[in-house]
């Protein structure tokens, strides 16, 4: 329903989450791993926080997952849908779903990532509905 | 060490205006400071602990201190969690009087966002450095979707309506009408909050809190700088602050960090929700409002609805009176921050200062709570259990 390429949307890169930018310009949602507990967190980050282990990475997800909850900004022009979404990896992100009826959208409903460029060139991560 | 007891507020003061084109930032502060100095019978030179958060120009206390001439200030405190910061400051000034290491306490409050508007300022603070902000900022976050994503899953979980949302703002706008300070004075109905213009699926403008110039203070005091106090006393009787955040992306919207500051300040008060005559609850949104309650324990988590409907958190008509000044929602949300007024209208409850029509009959205990940051993402909670001297 919305255009968000008519949207300011620039992503702040850095050392730490760079590869994860990275990989998301080649079409991969990534979320972080650690090797240490096995456990994926999301935004990843060089020390998990759930065992604190620096032994971290990134694991490719399969963009497949399920809105936990949005909200139409209707305040916005043009609208925009802004969500979490339940990946089937465990863990919930952050996002906006994109090329959809707005008046269809449920909570539990299945979605995929489909990444949008953004001003400055990055491919970010949003979502539409299977 | 227990706090219970240790320290009481003796001095309150809300700034009357809601804009302040024609002040500067430090100019409210100090404005604040004198008269809630006077509120409690005390003056500048007797300040010896000052605290401030992130709405306080430059370093807080270091610019604050010299620009308000305290010479004596040997305990300083400038926690920063949003609009909780007060509520967290009141625990902390507490903490340090029983551990003696001060025994007049100020906090200050201001905030000017409406004429930094006007005068293009940048009102909203953005931290790039935030490592979650990369992750947020390219989606559209803002304050209003973050805390509508909240209500949505509220709904689905619980079956929660808009029309129940609504009655939260009903009940601040009948207080309001009596608050001759307030942003918006008029009563309005379930109907025409349902009826005002949509902002982020399912909130609409008027399940927003107002957004105002100005500020508040508050003086905290020793037990023995009290009792020589011709005021009337109220008596920190708990503390609880906890933060609550993403949990490495295992989400959960449907509560709050009340859940845990609750539990803390209702033991080390020793007393439960059913004790509470009145209270001050966060409502930077009704839906704020609805979740404080169900996580404070007034109600089952869930019921929140049912229980804010029908006039319920109405002064003199249900059960549980609440922001009876009117509120984030109607009164004053000064800075984009909501703690310090839930603060000073429960001392005015436990004085029994309140305006005559909203005033709760002995009211010998009330609480106070404040939600930072976003309820859709990380927050600071704080809550405070107050009493009348002899609670
Ligand atoms: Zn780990």
């Amino acid at each position: 329903m919305s255009n968000l390429n008519k949207i300011k949307r620039r992503v702040v890169t850095n050392a730490e989450n760079k590869s994860f930018w990275k990989a998301a310009g080649q079409g991969q949602l990534m979320v972080g791993f650690c090797n240490a507990c096995g456990q994926n967190h999301y935004y990843p980050r060089s020390m998990c926080p759930i065992c604190y282990s620096t032994d971290t990475g990134l694991k490719e997800t399969s963009g497949l997952g399920q809105i936990y909850s949005f909200a139409v900004t209707r305040q916005a022009d043009p609208p925009y849908i802004i969500a979490y979404v339940t990946l089937d990896e465990g863990v919930t992100m952050l996002t906006n779903i994109v090329d959809c009826d707005a008046g269809a959208l449920c909570i539990g409903q299945r979605v995929r990532v489909h990444f949008v460029e953004a001003e400055d060139g990055c491919a970010i991560p949003m979502f539409t509905p299977l | 060490m227990s706090i219970r007891g240790k320290a009481f507020i003796a001095g309150i003061y809300e700034h009357p205006c809601r804009g302040a084109a024609d002040k500067t930032l430090a100019q409210l502060h100090a404005e604040i400071a004198k008269a809630a100095l006077a509120d409690a019978g005390l003056s500048m030179g007797d300040v010896d602990a000052y605290f401030c958060a992130g709405d306080a120009p430059g370093l807080g206390p270091l610019n604050m201190i010299e620009y308000l001439g305290l010479q004596n200030v040997r305990h300083m405190d400038s926690t920063e969690t949003g609009g909780s910061s007060y509520l967290v400051h009141v625990n902390h000034a507490a903490q340090a009087i029983a551990a003696g290491h001060c025994n007049i306490a100020l906090i200050t409050l201001a905030g000017r966002p409406l004429a930094d508007a006007k005068e293009g300022k940048s009102g909203r603070f953005h931290n790039t450095e935030a490592p979650d902000f990369p992750f947020e900022a390219p989606f559209g976050a803002n304050v209003a979707n973050m805390y509508a994503m909240c209500a949505k899953r509220h709904m689905h979980e619980f079956g929660t309506t808009s029309e129940q949302l609504a009655w939260i703002k009903v009940a601040a706008s009948h207080h309001a009408q009596y608050n001759e300070n307030a942003r918006l004075r008029n009563i309005v109905t379930v109907d025409e909050v349902l009826a005002s213009p949509m902002i982020a699926d399912p909130l609409h403008r008027l399940d927003c809190c107002v957004i105002t110039d100005g500020g508040g203070g508050l003086v905290v005091v020793s037990e023995a700088v009290a009792r020589g106090l011709r005021r009337p006393l109220v008596k920190v009787l708990g503390a609880g602050e906890a933060p609550k955040h993403l949990s490495a992306g295992r989400v959960d919207l449907t509560f709050s960090g009340a859940r845990w500051s609750g539990l803390k300040a209702f033991e080390e008060a020793g007393v439960t929700a059913k004790d509470i005559k009145y209270a001050s609850i966060y409502d930077s949104f009704t839906i704020t409002v609805l979740e404080t309650i169900e996580d404070l324990g007034f109600c089952e988590k869930g019921a929140g609805g049912r229980f804010v409907s029908d006039g319920n958190l109405i002064s003199g008509v249900g059960r549980l009176p609440f922001n009876t000044d009117g509120g984030g929602l109607c009164n004053n949300h000064p800075g984009n921050r909501g703690g310090m007024t839930k603060v000073i209208e429960a001392v005015r409850q436990v004085r029994g200062e309140a305006h005559p029509r909203v005033q709760v009959p002995d009211c010998d205990i009330a609480l106070a709570h404040g939600t930072g940051g976003l309820l859709g993402s990380r927050m600071g909670s704080a809550t405070l259990v107050l009493g009348h001297q002899d609670a």
